[in-house]
């Protein structure tokens, strides 16, 4: 089965968009200049709806992850074991993604992580995550 | 003055369903069972309750569950809704119903929850469907996270914080395994160990199966009055004392941190309302959908120091008959689970120890108890202080 393609809202639909082009979007406030994810209409600190996309350089460590073995839907039961890691940009959100490439399975919390983009379906990219050399 | 409900009002009935694999009946008649043992405990007529609480079913969605369980109970309350905060509803419902009562809006509050999660549907539906609910939809779900591995990333990086082990883990459940031996009613009652623990499938790192909640069919209820009426309704009527809730975030992605949680602001709201502190209780009833839950739990409502939660438990602290019994019904590990009920089975517990009609696995001189249910990922957190006096 195909892995999920991501669902819009006028909250998540110029996020996708902008990973179709190979670029990971925060938002951030244009009141009290925090950074925050996920996107939304107002700014989660100060109530400001002034907000403005930016985008992340792609960099950021590991905050926590797991190794899922039981897969929650019939979608990933073929990926095998993968990793699911929550983790920190430089900008400072904290995103979901899965950990790729080579040494995923190896993840630790702390690791650095560099921004990778994963094709799924219908030209649709999901922002993912690989171990830097160190 | 700060208005309280301490000592306003109390539990005077409680029942459980058959709980397992209940194939006959369906989740509103799970409900209905308990509901009917609730009322017979507390010795009351059908025509005594003039409230209904309820919470939420996946496994069958009524859109106004409250009122659905209305007429199927062929009830015309003048105070009825249904609450949806995952696991934290039941001691929010508790709560709700001694603000109705204290308020006059209501004088007898049948509150009640069940769901036939074993049977209702099957694994991989119940697997996903949670998955669906407590993941993020638009930001969480393409990465094909688990509920499973919401919790294991918390135990993860616990693990790296304050340095507990895999081993201090497994001793959760090992011990949770022998108090749910002691219950009649228990789903899994077969002894484990730290090695089938650590042993058992891997369901998301460092989680392995028996880390995990049970799935099971079952349905709890509780009866709630005045403390005035509840002294001549029954021989012991349990005392809410004090009630806290905090709701901090939903998805995990926005829990500020994987460490500390809002269990610590909602205890604290229980214990400021009983007048009361983690000294006092006499036994807890926490919520145990894995088992870094408990460990952490523990911590933050006071009963042991940050990081200090796991070594609790490998030193046996948690048993009957040690420092602080916890879940001594078995809790949601062994006891049973299915959705709200699982918190609900826990405040059921509490009110049978402080009657003191728990048998071989009865707490001794149990006269205050605490119970925590939690909903999301600790996204809403709710604490009830229990007592069998006023205090």
């Amino acid at each position: 089965m195909n892995l999920p393609v991501p669902a819009l809202n006028a909250d998540s639909k110029p996020f996708w968009e902008a990973a179709r082009a190979s670029r990971l979007l925060i938002k951030q406030c244009d009141a009290c200049m925090r950074p925050f994810f996920p996107p939304r209409h107002l700014c989660p600190f100060c109530w400001s709806d002034k907000t403005l996309w930016i985008e992340s350089r792609g960099t950021g460590t590991i905050y926590s992850y797991t190794v899922i073995h039981r897969a929650p839907a019939p979608e990933f039961s073929g990926r095998g074991p993968y990793v699911v890691a929550l983790v920190d940009l430089a900008e400072g959100p904290r995103v979901m993604a899965n950990i790729v490439g080579a040494g995923a399975l190896e993840a630790a919390v702390g690791d650095r992580v560099k921004l990778c983009f994963e094709e799924r379906g219908e030209g649709w990219k999901v922002p993912q995550f690989e171990r830097s050399a160190s | 003055m700060e208005f309280s409900l301490r000592n306003r009002t109390a539990i005077v009935g409680i029942g459980e369903s058959d709980i397992g694999k209940v194939p006959h009946l369906s989740g509103l008649g799970l409900t209905a069972q308990a509901a009917k043992r609730a009322l017979d405990d507390a010795g009351l007529a059908v025509s005594d309750i003039d409230g209904l609480l309820t919470a939420y079913s996946l496994t069958e969605p009524f859109f106004m569950l409250g009122t659905v369980l209305c007429e199927y109970l062929g009830l015309k309350p003048r105070f009825c809704s249904s609450l949806v905060a995952g696991g934290a509803t039941p001691a929010i419902l508790l709560g709700h119903a001694a603000a109705a009562i204290a308020a006059g809006q209501a004088s007898c509050v049948l509150v009640c929850t069940g769901e036939n999660r074993a049977t209702g549907m099957s694994r991989d539906t119940a697997v996903s469907s949670l998955a669906a609910a407590v993941g993020h939809p638009y930001f969480e779900y393409p990465y094909g996270n688990s509920i499973p591995g919401c919790y294991a990333m918390i135990a993860r990086r616990y693990m790296h914080e304050y340095g507990i082990t895999r081993e201090q883990l497994a001793h959760v459940p090992v011990v949770t395994r022998q108090h749910a031996a002691m219950h009649p009613n228990s789903h899994m009652k077969a002894p484990i160990t730290i090695e089938d623990v650590i042993a058992s499938k891997p369901i998301a790192s460092p989680l392995n199966l028996l880390d995990c909640c049970l799935i099971s069919d079952a349905a709890g209820a509780f009866i709630v009055t005045s403390a005035d009426r509840a002294r001549h309704i029954a021989d012991r009527p349990v005392y809410l004392l004090g009630v806290g809730e905090c709701h901090t975030h939903e998805y995990i992605v926005c829990a500020e941190t994987l460490v500390h949680f809002g269990v610590m602001e909602s205890g604290q709201g229980a214990y400021r309302m009983a007048g009361l502190g983690p000294d006092d209780m006499d036994l807890a009833q926490l919520y145990d959908c894995f088992s870094i839950v408990p460990i952490l739990e523990l911590e933050e409502l006071g009963f042991c120091a940050p990081g200090e939660g796991g070594s609790f438990y490998a030193a046996g602290h948690a048993a009957i008959g040690a420092r602080l019994p916890v879940n001594t019904h078995g809790g949601m590990l062994s006891h049973a689970h299915a959705g709200a009920t699982g918190g609900m089975l826990g405040i059921i517990e509490a009110v049978a120890q402080l009657i003191g009609e728990c048998g071989e696995r009865q707490v001794r001189d149990a006269h205050t108890a605490l119970v925590h249910n939690e909903g999301g990922v600790l996204s809403s957190n709710c604490t009830v202080i229990l007592a069998d006096q006023p205090r």
